[in-house]
């Protein structure tokens, strides 16, 4: 398969636990002051039927996100995919990451700006 | 301009704040942090690593770090402190305490500390150093892992812990390690802190892996949402959840039969008379009150356990599990008798799921299913959070919940719960269960320790003092006064003490208080002379807690702070003229002794993993006779093994056998409270952010977690006029605190959660800054401890919520 010209994130947020390593992370790399980040976690209470409901954390790379293109360029994962305390952030090219998507339920493909 | 080098060393202490153990590559430049990452070599972490310990360049710099000793001149509780150079408020140190020593006793010190990070060893040096036994861990009911330790060693002789490999090379792949099919979390959100020396996410790895989690959590956590089972329990009622499953599990005959017979006391004989066990003294002449009785019904006669031997009188004995057995007594006296197992089966008998669906609130149908699941899953584990601690009837809590994975065949199998020491058996202090390298130089200066001889567990297992007697004791001064704290990384009138109006009235009884710690707290408000510390990076240390082990190695100096480890070494010289070590380093080598390596070799190396049939190390230890000191096969326990009816606790004058009380505070036991406060009060829920009360003044983590926030569940909100944040106030009859309103789902109707540690250290037109404003403390009442001297009932309180008073800003607290 040919690749693309363009590398994003796969986020599986079945496992990702609010953490917010890759926040933290983030601003540590690109020196961003509290409030900027290049990813946001979110936290997403989803009703259920039943009066049951279902917690889920889904990090969200900003406009600030550049996919470390300093580190990647050395071969370094980008800070946020190397701290991810629950392994749950992929780095790569778009095309092989949609490829992922099929082989496991809940996980979303973000590209850049 | 130097160039950057990077060192790799070991997060423990202030920093992140957590129990620790990650393994970190600081790159430091011209003596300055310049960033942290997660070593990819080291096993705990594998290159991962949480916030707080990515936001240490934003710590190790801050502006408001203390850097100087500082010296109070004003009353106490105000802000009016001097700065002095560290030799004139050591010698000051030295004069007050040894002025105290010499008119009340060493014991007129108290040492205090907070949560268990690389300060236990070296605050017991020096109060041993100066003579003192009143080693204090601050709070109330000494709630916080101790009494799950003392617990655990009461009835099977050691602590144990999940099994994620982390003993083992290459972790989950190595060839002994087998992935659990089932585990428990029960009260945890263990990913958002790593507590008690367990890195949160093997969990999520583990799930990655094929395990299946039951949830025991009254909140929707991020484990609850993905569980196969989430049992939503009312807090206080976890005992009786246990003797649940146990019933279950107990008539549905599916617990590990060779392991009854083989590894725990089921056998026993206890005297329907008196409810005791039956002794060997009770039938033989001369016979030992430590040996017990068992039936042989082929035999058709009693045989003594030898418990010093650890064997039956007669070879071949086939003890009776159950029965009724007519004994006759040395006295002529003839008495019926049953098994430890009859008994304990009696224990779990009332505990049917519908019962405990009346009591815990959750559904027989879901009781039923998740103990057989678990009781099915082989292996299984369980792991246990400090709400465990935080309830007053702690031990039968503990007891229960052991002999679940005891009964189920997972206690030190891989993949099950596994026992736990300190790697190569390298103590550096008395812990429960272990005696350290740091001790009191002579026995009897143990004689004063406060709340010994009152608490059995105390006695035997506990060596700090019980906390609520302290404070007690404080105002009292029976049977002798206290005069002067040792306050060290610790933060009372914030985070760790309950009641902190009451730690505020005794801080300011006390002659003299020396507070150590990095940035300004509302506590050191009170201390006369004030010591700035080091974070870990800024010193070098040993860790063996509990796997592996490995040195924590001075990275950069922050000018003015000193390491706990110094401060108190440069003191303990000063009051021990006898004191044993020349250096730090002495100490560390001793202390690394077991491992055969010296402080150097293993900083060298990094870490290292006990060996294999090393005491340390599992698997299977109480088969190969690796948990005694005689060597035999069984558990560290007095009778050898498995103790479904606690000798200790009976000796204790305490019910031997799990039960579950309804706690101080709850629905059931109060109704009059229930009235006005018809809200059941939970507190100390996990924020990755922050570790208690540290962090909130640093800029990464306070934006993430910006509010002390109360959780409410929407209809729970919308009854009492309340939107989405809003500020309210939480309110008992011990006083309130104001939070913001967090309404969410992830509360039951019944309950709210209010966060812990708050105080605002932006806020300086207050000495205090307003520590006493959103401090759920404040509703929270000491000297509830159970009648061992543990736990606190800290989770499950009662209270009302309502919307602050429009106009007048927020209500003055
Ligand atoms: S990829 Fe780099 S820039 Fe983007 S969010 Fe992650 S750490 Fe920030
Ligand atoms: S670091 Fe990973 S697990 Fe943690 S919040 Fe970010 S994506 Fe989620
Ligand atoms: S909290 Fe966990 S991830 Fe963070 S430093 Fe401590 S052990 Fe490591």
């Amino acid at each position: 398969m040919t690749k693309s010209s363009k590398n994003g994130l796969l986020i599986d947020y079945e496992y990702c636990t609010g953490c917010f390593s890759c926040t933290v992370a983030c601003c540590q790399e690109h020196g961003w002051q509290a409030p900027l980040s290049g990813i946001k976690v979110m936290e997403i209470v989803q009703d259920l039927p039943k009066d049951k409901a279902y917690l889920t954390f889904l990090p969200f790379p900003t406009e600030l996100c550049v996919l470390c293109a300093k580190r990647t360029r050395k071969g370094l994962d980008p800070a946020c995919v190397k701290h991810c305390m629950a392994n749950c952030l992929t780095y790569g090219n778009l095309r092989d990451l949609s490829c992922e998507l099929e082989k496991k339920p809940r996980m979303v493909l973000w590209s850049p700006r | 301009m130097g160039k950057t080098t990077i060192v790799r060393t070991t997060t423990w202490s202030a920093g992140p704040g957590c129990h620790g153990g990650c393994g970190v590559l600081a790159h430091i430049k011209d003596n300055k942090l310049v960033k942290i990452e997660g070593d990819p070599a080291h096993p705990w972490n594998q290159g991962r690593l949480c916030a707080r310990a990515l936001a240490m360049t934003q710590y190790i710099d801050h502006h408001d770090r203390l850097k100087s000793p500082l010296k109070r001149v004003g009353k106490r509780g105000e802000d009016q402190f001097e700065e002095i150079s560290w030799d004139e408020a050591f010698d000051i140190i030295e004069k007050r305490m040894k002025s105290i020593r010499d008119d009340f006793g060493p014991e007129s010190m108290i040492f205090s500390m907070g949560t268990g990070r690389d300060i236990g060893p070296w605050i017991c040096m020096l109060a041993y150093a100066f003579g003192s036994p009143n080693v204090m861990f601050a709070l109330s009911g000494n709630a916080c892992y101790s009494p799950r330790i003392a617990a655990l060693d009461t009835v099977q002789g050691d602590y144990c812990v999940f099994d994620a490999a982390q003993w083992l090379p290459g972790r989950y792949d190595h060839p002994e390690y087998k992935v659990p099919e089932c585990m428990i979390i029960w009260g945890y959100n263990i990913s958002a802190t790593c507590p008690d020396n367990l890195f949160g996410h093997w969990i999520i790895d583990l799930m990655k892996k094929g395990t299946k989690i039951i949830t025991i959590d009254p909140r929707l956590s991020f484990f609850a949402s993905r569980s196969k089972y989430w049992l939503q329990i009312r807090p206080g009622t976890d005992a009786a959840l246990a003797l649940g499953f146990l019933h279950v599990i107990i008539k549905e005959k599916l617990y590990d039969k060779n392991f009854l017979e083989t590894f725990t006391d089921a056998p026993r004989l206890v005297r329907n008379d008196t409810g005791k066990l039956l002794r060997e003294s009770d039938v033989v002449k001369r016979g030992s009150t430590d040996n017990f009785v068992v039936f042989d019904i082929q035999k058709n006669t009693f045989v003594i356990w030898n418990t010093l031997g650890q064997e039956y009188s007669i070879a071949n004995t086939t003890p009776a599990l159950t029965g009724n057995f007519k004994i006759n007594l040395l006295n002529g006296k003839s008495i019926s008798c049953v098994t430890a197992w009859d008994k304990f089966k009696e224990s779990c008998e009332p505990y049917t799921p519908q019962k405990v669906e009346e009591i815990t609130f959750v559904a027989a149908g879901d009781i039923e299913k998740a103990a057989k699941f678990y009781a099915g899953a082989k292996p299984a584990a369980i792991h246990w959070g400090v709400p465990i601690d935080m309830t007053p009837e702690i031990t039968p809590l503990c007891h229960a919940i052991a002999a679940l994975w005891a009964l189920t065949g997972n206690l030190d199998v891989p993949g099950g719960n596994v026992f736990t020491r300190s790697a190569f058996n390298a103590v550096a202090y008395a812990l429960p269960g272990a005696e350290g390298v740091i001790k009191l130089k002579d026995p009897a200066q143990d004689k004063p320790r406060i709340g010994k001889d009152e608490y059995g567990p105390f006695n035997q297992f506990i060596w700090r003092c019980q906390t609520d007697k302290v404070i007690e004791q404080i105002f009292s001064e029976k049977p002798y006064p206290v005069k002067g704290l040792w306050m060290q990384t610790c933060n009372p009138l914030s985070g760790i003490g309950l009641d902190p109006k009451l730690w505020q009235k005794a801080l300011e009884k006390l002659d003299f208080i020396v507070g150590v710690d990095l940035f300004m707290t509302p506590s050191l408000r009170y201390a006369d002379i004030i010591l700035p510390a080091a974070t870990f990076l800024e010193k070098d240390g040993v860790r063996s807690w509990w796997v592996p082990l490995q040195t924590i190695n001075k990275a950069v100096t922050v000018k003015g702070c000193r390491p706990d480890v110094e401060i108190n070494f440069e003191l303990s010289k000063r009051f021990d003229p006898d004191f044993k070590w020349e250096t730090i380093h002495d100490l560390f080598d001793e202390i690394l002794k077991p491992s055969g390596m010296s402080f150097d070799e293993l900083a060298k190396k990094g870490w290292a993993l006990p060996p294999e049939n090393h005491a340390s190390r599992p698997y299977f230890r109480h088969e190969k006779g690796l948990l005694r000191s005689d060597g035999k096969p069984g558990f560290a326990t007095p009778s050898g093994k498995f103790e479904l009816y606690s000798t200790l606790r009976e000796k204790w004058d305490l019910k031997p056998l799990p039960y579950f009380k309804e706690p101080p505070f709850t629905p059931v036991s109060r109704p009059d409270l229930f009235k006005d406060y018809p809200l059941i009060l939970s507190t100390g829920r996990r924020s990755p952010a922050f570790f208690h009360a540290e962090h909130r003044n640093i800029p990464w983590l306070r934006t993430l977690d910006p509010d002390p926030v109360v959780e409410i569940h929407p209809d729970t909100a919308s009854k009492n006029n309340i939107s989405n944040g809003e500020w309210v106030v939480v309110e008992n009859w011990m006083g309130k605190a104001r939070f913001k309103a967090k309404v969410t789902k992830i509360i039951p109707r019944w309950m709210v959660m209010a966060a812990h540690g708050w105080w605002f250290p932006e806020k300086k037109d207050d000495p205090l800054f307003h520590t006493f404003e959103s401090n759920i403390n404040m509703l929270i009442p000491m000297n509830e401890q159970g009648k061992d001297g543990l736990g606190a009932p800290i989770k499950h309180l009662l209270c009302r919520i309502r919307k602050e008073k429009k106009g007048g800003g927020h209500d003055k607290i």
